[in-house]
C-alpha cells in the first residue's frame, strides 16, 4: 500500500515537470523524484536493516537529492540564465501528452508478461511512464539542463522498473548505473558552463548553427 | 424516486438555511489570520436582510433577461439541492445519472448570470462573463471526471448510491485514487465559487475581478438573489467534498447528518485558509490550473482500470457486475424484478 | 404508402407549377410554400405510424434505369429522420415565403419561382433518400439533393462570395459521391445485389472487404454529414445559402449523411470494435474542434454552421458508444449510445433550425451579418430575441430543454461504460465524459457571446439601431420550433417510449429486451423531467415573489455604471473578437487566428484598428495545397487541348474502338 502511493508520488513529479515553468522547480522536483525512488526499493524488498542495503539506499538518496540539485543550481547559476522554461510544446499541450503517456503506459503494462514478480501493479506503468516523460523532456525543452533533467526522468524510469522487478542484486546494477548518471551529470554541468561562456547562452536549438 | 424521509428533507432545509453562513466561516478565518476580529459569522444574513428590503435600479441597456437572471439562478441552484445528498443521507429526488442534473443545473445557473451581465452592455460585465465562461468550460471536465472516478470506485452514478457507499475503507485501499479526486474536487471549488486562487472576492478592481464584476449593475433583491444562489453553489460544492473526505456511516441517520455538517463547515475553514496563505494565480496560469484539474482526475480514474494482476494474486480493482443501471432508491440496490439477467 | 406517394407528388407538381409562374408575381412563391406544406402534411401519418413501430411499408416499381428499381420502405429507421424533415420543410417553406418576397436585400426583383421548384425537389429527393432501399434509386435521389442544394445555395448569384460559395459545395459533395459510388459498387458486389434490403449477406463478406466499406461509407457519408476534416463545404454553404434554406440543410440534409453511416451499419451483426473506436474519434474531434472554430467566426451563420459540425460529432461520438456497446455486448451502453445519438439527431434539427431562422430574422432585419455590428436586439426584435435565446440554451444542453435530454443519455452512456469491469469499455467512457463535457462547456462559451453580442447591450452600429421584427409568417415557424423544444425537454420519457421501436432496431434486442434495459433510463428521465417541473416551479415562484416585493420598493432607471467616464459609447462594449479572445489564446496551436493590427501611436489617440480572422484550417492547409497541386499537374496535360472540334471527335473515335475491340475482342 505505502508502495502504491509512492509510485503515485512518483507519477505526480512526472507530470508536474511536464506541466512547469519554472526551472528552479522543475530541479526541486527531479530531486523529491530521486528521493522517493531511493526510497522505493529498500520499502519493496522489506525494508531490511542490513547496513550494505541501508548504505546504498542512503548514498543514493544523498546523491539524488542532494548532489544533483546542488551541481545543475550551479551550472544555473554560473550560466546566469533566466529561470524560465523555454519549451517547443507548450505546458497544457504537454499535459495533455503527459495523460496520453499515462494511458499508453497503462495500456502497455498490461501486454508485458510480468506476474508473479511485480511488487505492486502500478510499477510498470510508473516505470514506462517515466520513460516516456524523460524522452520527451528531451525533446520538446530548449534548455541543456531541461535536457539533463529529462535524462535523469529517463534513468529514474529504468530504474524503477528495475527496483522492482529484479531481486536484491539490483542494487549492485542500480549503483553502477548510478555512478555513470553522477559522471554524466557533472560532466554536462561542466560543458553548460563552457558553453555559456563560449556563446553566450545554453540554448541547444541555436547550437544547431554549429553543423555548418 | 427515493421514498421522502425526514433526513433528506432535512439536509434540504439545512442547505437553504444554513449556506449563508459558510461565506461568513471563510471571512471569519480570514480575519483571524490577519490578526483581526473579522465580522461577525452570521453578516452575510444581515446583508441579505438588508438587501431585500431596498429597491432597485435599473440600467436602460438592460432587458427582461437582466431580471431573469438572479431569479433563474436562484431557481437553478435550489433544484440542484434537491439532487445533493448530504454524507450518507440520501437526496429527495435520487436516480441514477443525477449527477448530470447537478451539473447542468449548475451549467445553467452560470449561463443566465453570463447572459445578465452581457445584457448591461458594459465592458467590465462582458470582461467577467468572457473569463466566467471561459474559466467554467476548462473546470467542467474535471468536476465529471473526477465525480465518475468516484462512480468507479462505488460502481454506481448516482450521487446518493455513491456517496453512501463511499466509507473509510474505500480510503485505506484507494488512497491515492481519492485523494486525485479530492485534489481536482478542491481546485473545481475554488474555480467556481470564484476564491482564490481563481479570483479575489474582495478585490474592487474591475480589471482583476471575474464573479464580482459579473454582477456589479445588480442591486437591491437581485443583488440578494445572486449572494444567495453563490452561497448555495458554495454549499453544494462543500458538501460534495466533505462527503467525500469524511465519509462516515455510523447507521444513526442523525449523526451522520451532524458528522457532515462539520465537515461542511470544516470545508469552509480550509477554503479560508487557503485563501489566507495563497496569493491570486496570474490570469494567464489560470487555465494551467484547471486543465491539471481535470488531468487530476484522469489520472485517479487511470488508477482505477488498472486491472495488473498485484504479487497477492487479487486485481488491483473489484470487477463489477456486467454494466446495468442502478435502480434508484436510498436502500441498497436491488435485484431487477421479472427478467433474470441473463449472465454472460 | 400511398400517402408518401401523394406527397411526392405534390411537392413535384407545386414545384413545377411555381417555376412556371410568371416573373414578379408572388403567386410563385406562394405556390412553392403552400405544396411545400401540403407534401408534409401528407407524409406525417404514415411516418408517425412507422415510428410507433407499426408493420413496414413497401413499395416497388418497376424502374427502366440499368439495375434500378424504384423500391422504397418506410421502417422505423426511415421514420424516425423522416419526421423532422417533415416538421422542419413546412415551417421553413413558411419562414420563407415572407423572408424571399417580403424583405431586405432586393430579394423581390428576384423571381422567386424557381428557387421553389428547387426547394420542393430538394425536399422530395432528400425524402427519397430516406426511403430508398435500391443503390442506384439512392445514388440518383442523393445526386438530385446535392444539385437541388446547388441551385438553392446560389439563390444570390450576384455575390461573388456566394458563387465561391457554391462552387466549393459543388466539388465537395460530388468528391463524396464519388467515394459512395465506390461503396455502392462494392458492396452490391459483394452482396450480390443491388437490393438494401438484402444487404445483410454483407455479413458473410471477409472483414477486409467490410472494413474496407466502412472507410469508403465514413468518407461518402461523412463528407455530407461534415465530420473534421470533410467539413470544409458547411462553413462556406451554409451562410451563402438563404436561411431557410440554411436551416433545412443543416437541420436535415446533413442528416442523410448520417443515416446512410446507420443504415450501413444496420446490416451488421457483428461489428468490429475498431469501427466504434472510430467513430468515437471522429465524434470527439469533430465536435472540439468545431466549437472552437465556431467561436472565433464573427460571421453569425458561419458560426452557426460551425456549431452543426459539432453536433454531428456529438452525433457520432453517440453512435461510436452504441457500437461498442453492441460489440461488448452491454446492452445499456448500446441503447444509451444509439439513443443520444438518434435523438441529438431531431432535436439538432429542431434548434438549429430555430437557430438559423432567427439568425435569417436577424440579417432580413438589419441588413448586416457581422456580429460586431449588432447589438441591442432583444428590445427591437423581441421574438426573434426570445427564440434564439431558447435555441442557444438548448444547443448549450441546459436543461429543461432538449439539448440537456440527448446530452445526459451520452453522458449516462458515458457513466455506464466508466462503470463497467473491463478497461476498454471505461475508457470509452473516460474519453466521453471528459470530451463531452468540454464540448458542452465550450458551446455555452460560444452562444453566451453569440446571443449576449447581437441580442445584448446596445447597438454598435445604425444597421441594428434600426432594426424591425419581420411578420407573423418568420415569427410563428420560430415560436413553434422554440415550443418543441421545450416540449421534447420537459417530455422527455415519453420520448423515450417513442424511440423504442426504432432503438430495438438498431441494438438487434427484442422490444421485450429493449424495454426492460431502458427501464432505468425511464426513470432517470423521469427524474430529470421532475427536476425540470420543479425548476420552472420555482422560477414562476421567486419571480412573482421577487417582482411583487420590487413594485412597493422604489425603482428607478439609469445608465449603466461607467466608472465615471462622461461619454461612453456603444463601441466601449466588449465586442465578440475580445469575449473569445482568452479561450481563442488557449487554443491557438489549434486555430492559427491571424491578427492585423494597427496601434494607436504617438501622444494623442488616433485612429486604430485591429482584425483578426481565422480561416479553416482544413481548408487551407489539406485541401488548398493538394488541389494546387493536383492543379499543377493536370496543367502538364494541357496539350490534350487544342480547341479543334476535330481533334476531339477524334479521341471519341479512338475511345469507342478501344472499348468495343476490348468487349467484344474477349470471345
Amino acid at each position: 500500500m505505502f508502495i502504491d502511493f509512492i509510485l503515485v508520488l512518483v507519477l505526480l513529479t512526472n507530470l508536474k515537470l511536464l506541466g512547469s515553468s519554472r526551472l528552479g522547480a522543475c530541479i526541486r522536483v527531479a530531486a523529491i523524484q530521486g528521493v522517493l525512488l531511493g526510497i522505493l526499493p529498500w520499502w519493496a524488498h522489506g525494508h531490511p536493516a542490513a547496513f550494505r542495503v541501508l548504505g546504498v539506499t542512503v548514498g543514493t538518496v544523498i546523491l539524488k537529492g542532494v548532489v544533483f540539485p546542488w551541481l545543475l543550481f550551479r551550472a544555473l547559476r554560473e550560466a546566469e540564465v533566466s529561470r524560465e522554461v523555454e519549451p517547443f510544446v507548450g505546458y497544457v499541450p504537454s499535459l495533455l501528452f503527459g495523460l496520453g503517456g499515462l494511458a499508453t503506459a497503462f495500456w502497455l503494462s498490461t501486454r508485458l508478461p510480468l506476474t508473479s514478480v511485480v511488487h505492486s501493479s502500478l510499477l510498470v506503468p510508473a516505470a514506462l511512464f517515466g520513460i516516456f516523460a524523460g524522452l520527451f523532456l528531451i525533446i520538446s525543452r530548449k534548455r541543456a539542463v531541461n535536457q539533463v533533467l529529462g535524462f535523469l526522468v529517463l534513468e529514474n524510469g529504468v530504474f524503477t522498473f528495475g527496483a522492482g522487478v529484479i531481486g536484491e542484486t539490483s542494487l549492485l546494477v542500480e549503483v553502477g548505473v548510478l555512478l555513470d548518471v553522477f559522471v554524466a551529470v557533472f560532466v554536462m554541468g561542466i560543458m553548460i558552463f563552457h558553453i555559456n561562456r563560449e556563446f553566450d547562452h545554453i540554448d541547444t536549438d541555436r547550437l544547431s548553427s554549429l553543423k555548418d | 424516486m427515493a421514498g421522502i424521509n425526514w433526513t433528506s428533507l432535512l439536509s434540504v432545509i439545512a442547505g437553504i438555511a444554513l449556506a449563508p453562513l459558510l461565506p461568513g466561516i471563510i471571512s471569519r478565518v480570514k480575519a483571524r489570520f490577519a490578526g483581526r476580529r473579522g465580522a461577525p459569522v452570521f453578516q452575510l444574513y444581515f446583508d441579505l436582510w438588508k438587501l431585500w428590503r431596498k429597491g432597485a435600479v435599473y440600467s436602460r441597456t438592460t432587458s427582461w433577461l437582466f431580471r431573469a437572471g438572479p431569479v433563474a439562478g436562484l431557481a437553478a441552484a435550489a433544484v440542484a439541492l434537491l439532487v445533493l445528498p448530504f454524507g450518507s443521507v440520501p437526496a429527495p429526488l435520487a436516480f441514477a445519472g443525477d449527477l448530470i442534473l447537478l451539473a447542468g443545473m449548475l451549467g445553467l445557473m452560470r449561463f443566465m448570470t453570463i447572459v445578465a451581465a452581457l445584457d448591461t452592455g458594459s465592458s467590465f460585465e462582458g470582461m467577467g462573463a468572457s473569463r466566467e465562461a471561459f474559466f467554467s468550460a476548462l473546470a467542467e471536465p474535471a468536476l465529471l471526471l473526477a465525480l465518475g472516478a468516484l462512480a468507479r470506485v462505488t460502481d454506481a452514478y448516482s450521487l446518493s448510491t455513491m456517496y453512501g457507499a463511499l466509507s473509510f475503507g474505500h480510503w485505506w485501499s484507494l488512497g491515492p485514487v481519492l485523494a486525485l479526486t479530492a485534489a481536482a474536487l478542491v481546485i473545481v471549488l475554488l474555480a467556481e465559487n470564484a476564491r482564490i486562487p481563481v479570483d479575489d472576492p474582495n478585490t474592487h478592481l474591475e480589471l482583476t475581478m471575474i464573479h464580482e464584476v459579473m454582477v456589479l449593475d445588480h442591486g437591491g433583491p437581485d443583488f440578494a438573489a445572486i449572494q444567495y444562489g453563490a452561497a448555495l453553489k458554495l454549499w453544494i460544492f462543500s458538501t460534495l467534498l466533505a462527503s467525500l473526505l469524511l465519509p462516515v456511516e455510523t447507521g444513526m441517520p442523525a449523526l451522520d447528518f451532524a458528522c457532515t455538517l462539520a465537515g461542511v463547515f470544516g470545508v469552509a475553514a480550509l477554503v479560508g485558509i487557503v485563501e489566507s496563505v495563497m496569493a491570486r494565480l496570474r490570469m494567464v496560469l489560470i487555465p494551467q490550473l484547471l486543465v491539471s484539474a481535470s488531468v487530476l482526475a484522469a489520472v485517479a480514474l487511470l488508477l482505477t482500470l488498472n486491472p495488473v494482476e498485484t504479487k497477492a494474486g487479487r486485481p488491483a480493482f473489484k470487477a463489477a457486475q456486467a454494466g446495468e443501471l442502478q435502480r434508484p432508491d436510498s436502500a441498497p440496490a436491488q435485484k431487477a424484478d421479472g427478467i433474470d439477467k441473463p449472465t454472460r | 404508402m400511398s400517402w408518401i406517394i401523394a406527397a411526392l407528388a405534390v411537392w413535384l407538381a407545386g414545384g413545377i407549377l411555381s417555376a412556371a409562374m410568371p416573373r414578379g408575381s408572388r403567386g410563385g412563391s406562394t405556390i412553392g410554400a403552400l405544396s411545400a406544406v401540403l407534401g408534409a402534411v401528407l407524409g406525417m401519418p404514415p411516418v408517425v405510424l412507422a415510428i410507433a413501430g407499426q408493420a413496414v411499408e413497401v413499395l416497388r416499381w418497376n424502374w427502366p434505369a440499368p439495375y434500378g428499381e424504384f423500391h422504397l420502405e418506410l421502417d422505423a429507421l426511415s421514420a424516425w429522420f423522416m419526421a423532422p424533415l417533415l416538421v422542419l420543410s413546412a415551417l421553413s417553406a413558411i419562414y420563407g415565403h415572407e423572408y424571399l418576397t417580403g424583405g431586405a436585400g432586393g430579394h423581390e426583383r428576384k423571381a422567386a419561382g424557381p428557387t421553389w421548384f428547387f426547394y420542393n425537389v430538394l425536399v422530395a429527393s432528400m425524402a427519397v433518400v430516406l426511403l430508398a432501399r435500391n443503390a442506384v434509386l439512392f445514388l440518383v435521389a442523393w445526386e438530385v439533393m446535392a444539385l437541388a442544394s446547388f441551385f438553392l445555395v446560389t439563390f444570390e448569384d450576384e455575390q461573388p462570395q456566394v458563387r465561391d460559395a457554391g462552387w466549393v459545395y459543388l466539388v465537395a459533395t460530388h468528391l463524396g459521391t464519388a467515394f459512395l459510388l465506390a461503396f455502392f459498387l462494392i458492396a452490391g458486389r459483394e452482396a450480390g445485389t443491388l437490393d438494401m434490403t438484402k444487404w445483410t449477406a454483407l455479413n458473410q463478406a471477409g472483414g477486409g472487404v467490410c472494413g474496407a466499406l466502412f472507410v469508403l461509407a465514413v468518407v461518402g457519408f461523412g463528407t455530407k454529414a461534415g465530420f473534421m476534416p470533410l467539413h470544409v463545404w458547411l462553413p462556406e454553404a451554409h451562410p451563402a445559402a438563404p436561411s431557410h434554406v440554411s436551416a433545412l440543410m443543416s437541420g436535415i440534409m446533413i442528416k442523410t449523411g448520417i443515416y446512410g453511416l446507420v443504415r450501413f451499419l444496420s446490416y451488421f451483426e457483428n461489428v468490429p470494435a475498431w469501427w466504434g473506436w472510430a467513430l468515437i474519434a471522429i465524434g470527439l474531434s469533430s465536435g472540439v474542434l468545431g466549437v472552437l472554430f465556431a467561436q472565433a467566426q464573427h460571421d453569425l451563420k458561419r458560426l452557426l454552421a460551425y456549431h452543426s459540425v459539432e453536433n454531428i460529432g456529438i452525433i457520432t461520438l453517440g453512435l461510436g458508444l452504441g457500437l461498442v456497446g453492441l460489440n461488448m455486448r452491454q446492452p445499456v451502453l448500446a441503447l444509451l449510445g444509439f439513443g443520444g445519438g438518434l435523438l441529438h439527431v431531431v432535436n439538432h434539427a429542431l434548434f438549429k433550425g430555430l437557430l438559423f431562422l432567427a439568425a435569417g430574422s436577424v440579417l432580413h432585419g438589419c441588413g448586416t451579418r457581422q456580429i460586431e455590428l449588432l447589438g441591442g436586439l432583444v428590445k427591437r426584435m423581441p421574438w426573434t430575441g426570445a427564440c434564439f435565446f431558447i435555441g442557444s440554451a438548448a444547443i448549450c444542453g441546459l436543461p429543461p430543454l432538449n439539448g440537456f435530454i440527448s446530452e445526459l443519455m451520452l453522458f449516462a452512456a458515458g457513466f455506464a461504460g466508466i462503470t463497467h469491469a473491463s478497461a476498454t469499455v471505461s475508457l470509452s467512457g473516460v474519453a466521453t465524459l471528459g470530451g463531452l463535457a468540454l464540448i458542452s462547456g465550450l458551446a455555452a462559451a460560444c452562444f453566451a457571446k453569440a446571443f449576449g453580442i447581437v441580442f445584448l447591450g446596445e447597438p454598435r452600429d445604425q444597421r441594428a439601431a434600426h432594426a424591425h421584427e419581420g411578420g407573423w409568417a418568420m415569427v410563428a415557424p420560430m415560436l413553434v420550433l422554440a415550443v418543441a423544444c421545450a416540449g421534447i425537454g420537459l417530455f422527455s420519457p415519453w420520448v423515450l417510449a417513442a424511440m423504442r421501436p426504432v432503438l430495438g432496431q438498431l441494438s438487434q434486442l427484442a422490444p421485450a429486451e429493449v424495454a426492460f434495459q431502458l427501464g432505468g433510463v425511464e426513470l432517470m428521465l423521469a427524474g430529470v423531467a421532475f427536476g425540470a417541473g420543479a425548476f420552472l416551479l420555482a422560477l414562476v415562484l421567486l419571480n412573482a415573489a421577487f417582482r411583487s416585493k420590487l413594485r412597493r420598493q422604489k425603482t428607478g432607471m439609469t445608465v449603466t455604471w461607467d466608472c465615471g467616464y462622461a461619454q461612453p459609447t456603444a463601441r466601449m462594449q466588449y465586442t465578440g473578437s475580445s469575449f473569445a479572445q482568452p479561450l481563442l489564446a488557449l487554443f491557438e496551436p489549434l486555430l492559427q487566428t491571424k491578427q492585423h493590427r494597427r496601434p494607436p501611436d504617438g501622444l494623442f489617440p488616433k485612429a486604430a484598428n485591429l482584425e483578426t480572422e481565422t480561416p479553416d484550417l482544413c481548408r487551407s492547409r489539406l485541401f488548398h495545397p493538394v488541389f494546387m497541386e493536383l492543379n499543377r499537374l493536370l496543367g502538364r496535360l494541357r496539350w490534350l487541348q487544342q480547341g479543334q472540334v476535330q481533334l476531339y471527335v477524334l479521341y471519341i473515335a479512338l475511345t469507342l474502338v478501344a472499348l468495343l475491340a476490348w468487349k467484344l475482342g474477349g470471345n
